[in-house]
């Protein structure tokens, strides 16, 4: 990754990444993004904390830290989030199948959406655990 | 997150008047659904036109609610902005729910 751009700490949690988005995207105006840009990385960000928040510090005493960075790139945007919480199940991300949607009401699905939206908006997911560190990285393709 | 809601004819909207639903504020979504769905209308209207973003947490909440709501109701959305239409879209949740660009387009297709 080039010089970051973009770096931000912050405790764990769902208004932690409230407040992180809200960063990133004023960030993301001064780099000249169209709207519809914004969205796209706001969404796979949030998809991508989101998942730390719930699943690597799962529980609200052992909230622990967040780190996201971003580098402006020639073919898009970088990112590195990386928390200390637990390893991802089996040292690597989900597939991120798209989810049935053609089943009845009863079953109708109401999660498992999350590693779906970041692997189809997202190119170059890479997960790794390195020492107590989970390291997800992945590039939005953005005209910077 | 707040929600109100209002009868126009038939429909029982109930209009979103926060900005983002996400992982931050979804259960407090589906228990304002809750509240606002505890009646006999048929359809209720879920109007998202303030809505700017919303996030799986937020998708998989109105899913929530309207299985909560039973399979003899209807939950109609209606006004989804640029963000919000393409979660929908791109999870193909678009094809489980009605979806109506405007609300005004929404009571035009359900007008008695």
């Amino acid at each position: 990754m080039n010089t970051p751009d973009l770096h931000i700490e912050f405790e764990s949690g769902s208004w932690g990444v409230r407040n992180a988005l809200e960063q990133v995207k004023g960030n993301l105006v001064t780099y000249g993004l169209e709207p519809e840009e914004i969205g796209t990385v706001e969404l796979v960000l949030a998809e991508a904390m989101n998942n730390i928040v719930e699943h690597a510090y799962p529980n609200d005493d052992c909230a622990g830290p967040i780190s996201l960075t971003c580098a402006r790139q020639m073919n898009g945007l970088g990112f590195s989030i990386e928390d200390k919480g637990r390893a991802m199940p089996g040292g690597k991300t989900p597939v991120g199948m798209a989810v049935d949607v053609d089943v009845d009401l009863g079953d109708m699905p109401e999660g498992g959406f999350g590693w779906f939206l970041i692997q189809d908006l997202a190119k170059d997911v890479h997960y790794a655990r390195v020492d107590d560190t989970n390291r997800l990285t992945f590039r939005i393709c953005v005209s910077v | 997150m707040e929600l109100t809601s209002h009868q126009s004819g038939a429909l029982h909207v109930v209009t979103v008047k926060s900005s983002r639903i996400d992982a931050a504020v979804a259960i407090e979504f589906k228990d304002a659904m809750r509240v606002q769905s505890d009646n006999d209308f048929a359809e209720i209207v879920l109007d998202l036109s303030l809505v700017e973003f919303i996030d799986s947490s937020g998708l998989g909440a109105i899913v929530a609610s309207m299985k909560s709501i039973g399979p003899d109701r209807t939950l109609i959305l209606a006004g989804l902005t640029p963000n919000v239409e393409k979660v929908f879209r791109l999870t193909r949740m678009d094809s489980v729910f009605s979806v109506f660009p405007s609300l005004e387009r929404a009571l035009e297709a359900h007008a008695a």
